[in-house]
């Protein structure tokens, strides 16, 4: 309170600028949440955070040492470099990335938060090492928190980006049971200033905070990925509040906690949409060894191809045809492609839906952008339940690179790892036609039934050629 | 125990702001369409961004002997600008594809 009164005494322009953050993030958070506003936002929360921005830089004022009058913020020739380099690589990589590497890029934007948290800390603390507890505390929370965002948003990155494999170590939640331990007396012994003038305690801290990031995320299947990124980013919106506290600043107080709290929804409804528990997603790995084990236990069943040519005719014929898309559409880039086909057929008098499952890709809500890049009407995009209700008129089912969401383990057998999980129904429809580029299993490592089900029909190829080839059939039946 | 008494009491407004804000946080996000899901973590990324405060902060009082501290200082300005301009841009770039297929729908 007192703070506050201090900073509105000096600064009451500056309180106005944070005050007018803080509603805009709000407005945006709340505008993001429907359709037609979504972008507009956007651009409101990014105004908001211009003006607390150079807010800051020209009006902030803190006391030095001692009790001296308080002066503005200087090093502007640094802030400003820092800003502008900031920025260009911000823009440029923002600009440049490919809609299918959209989770990536925001899994790395988020650790860059985290990572900036823990420098704060750090700076912090090595200015003060002997600062009241209260204060320590709350520079080793915004430590911990900021670097385990960074270094679980560094792995999550190279997971989705294939650079880093899913590895269970033995024994690794023991390991890391461990390593939390270390962390909170590292963390008791810091704050109580048990031992003064042992700032290596401190480094070791920070090491071990990051040695926990990199094993937290490390054993996490990647089909639970997206999870994990909308955990780590809640994080980061909990580390910038802790700077928050830190500086008694407002704005980063009401910025932070509400992408805390918004961030843990999210990630709740994420773990609802696949019907797992997020202790279940952080604790057990998904793509894990008992998971392979089980799926090669099961006797594999002879699976039939379709030509190229009998599934264009299958399609042309039909009344309505159900688009289901996974990740193997993002990876061939086959939007466009599949736009077409859509086009194609609705010329043809044939009815084009997509069947849009909550975590098919690797993000939920994955398809629908990729879609919405493709230009695909938003009506035709069918939500789970609406594409399961409609899945009995549908003639032919068209699975593009989906795999564990239409695997119908997750309804009748218990012992899979994905048992629970709400899936599209495929079967009920006449035919389903399923397009991958082998008999691999899918990104969980589960062997999926469908593909030996008298009703299914496979048919080989990357999706964007096979697309093609079927818009060529079409064209000529 | 004294210590905390002191610490409730000095940062009471602060306290009150985050738990009101976490229920804010929790009422504007619950009914979000799934189709939304990934612009709005992105949106969340970029507000996080507002940590570059901090940053600046730091930056803007750190001695000009302090070496050591003007160099993570810069780096921390680098890089939460990073979260925050980045972050901005890739949910701009995501929405403007709602917008553009939005248009002949609602005509």
């Amino acid at each position: 309170m007192e703070q506050f009164q201090e900073l509105l005494s000096t600064n009451p322009l500056l309180l106005l600028a944070y005050l007018f953050g803080s509603v805009t993030f709000i407005l945006g958070l709340k505008m993001l949440s429907h359709p037609e506003t979504a972008r507009k936002g956007n651009l409101i929360a990014a105004a908001g955070m211009i003006v607390a921005i150079f807010g800051t830089i020209f009006l902030y004022q803190h006391k030095s040492e001692g009790e001296g009058v308080p002066v503005g913020l200087h090093n502007y020739m640094w802030i400003f470099a820092g800003l502008i380099i900031g920025t260009v690589i911000g823009t440029m990589a923002a600009k440049k990335v490919q809609m299918t590497a959209m989770p990536e890029m925001v899994s790395m934007f988020n650790g860059m938060g985290g990572a900036c948290a823990m420098l704060i800390s750090l700076i912090e603390y090595r200015n003060d090492p002997l600062a009241p507890a209260g204060k320590l505390l709350i520079i080793v929370l915004g430590m911990i928190i900021g670097t385990v965002s960074f270094a679980g948003s560094v792995i999550a990155w190279g997971k989705l980006a294939g650079k880093i494999k899913d590895r269970t170590i033995p024994g690794g939640q023991i390991i890391n049971f461990l390593i939390f331990v270390g962390i909170i007396s590292l963390a008791v012994l810091v704050i109580g200033n048990f031992m003064p003038g042992t700032p290596a305690l401190f480094y070791a801290f920070l090491a071990l905070a990051a040695l926990y990031g990199v094993l937290f995320v490390m054993p996490i299947g990647g089909a639970d990925m997206p999870v994990v990124i909308s955990l780590l980013n809640s994080f980061t919106g909990v580390a910038a509040a802790f700077g928050g506290f830190l500086y008694n600043n407002p704005v980063m107080l009401t910025g932070g906690i509400l992408v805390g709290s918004a961030g843990t929804i999210l990630t709740m409804l994420m773990c609802k949409a696949m019907n797992r528990s997020l202790k279940n997603v952080l604790i057990g790995s998904f793509g894990g060894a008992k998971a392979g084990a089980s799926g090669e236990a099961k006797a594999q069943g002879a699976y039939k191809e379709i030509s190229m040519n009998d599934s264009a005719v299958l399609m042309a014929y039909a009344t309505r045809v159900m688009i289901i898309p996974g990740y193997g559409l993002a990876v061939a880039q086959a939007q466009h492609t599949c736009h077409e086909l859509e086009k194609v057929l609705e010329e043809k008098g044939v009815e084009v839906v997509y069947g849009i499952h909550p975590v098919a890709g690797r993000m939920p809500g994955h398809m629908n952008v990729l879609l919405a890049e493709a230009d695909v009407p938003y009506e035709k995009l069918l939500e789970m339940e609406d594409a399961n209700d409609q899945m009995g008129g549908t003639n032919v089912v068209l699975i593009l690179g989906a795999n564990d969401v239409v695997n119908p383990a997750a309804k009748d057998d218990p012992s899979s790892p994905i048992y629970g999980m709400p899936i599209l129904e495929v079967e009920k429809a006449e035919h389903v036609i399923v397009n991958k580029r082998s008999m691999k299993p899918g990104y969980a490592g589960i062997e999926n039934e469908l593909f030996f089900r008298p009703k299914t029909s496979m048919l080989f190829g990357d999706a964007k050629k096979v697309l093609q080839a079927l818009i060529t059939e079409l064209k000529q039946i | 125990m004294e210590q905390v008494t002191t610490f409730f009491n000095g940062n009471y407004h602060l306290i009150t702001i985050v738990i009101l804000s976490i229920f804010l946080g929790i009422e504007v996000i619950s009914r979000v369409p799934a189709v939304l899901h990934t612009p709005l973590m992105s949106g969340a990324n970029a507000i996080h961004g507002v940590v570059i405060i901090g940053a600046i902060i730091v930056m803007g009082s750190a001695h000009d002997g302090d070496y050591i501290s003007l160099v993570l200082g810069f780096l921390a300005v680098i890089l939460g600008t990073l979260n925050v301009v980045g972050g901005f841009v890739v949910t701009d770039r995501m929405l403007e594809m709602f917008g553009k297929k939005k248009k002949p729908s609602a005509k």
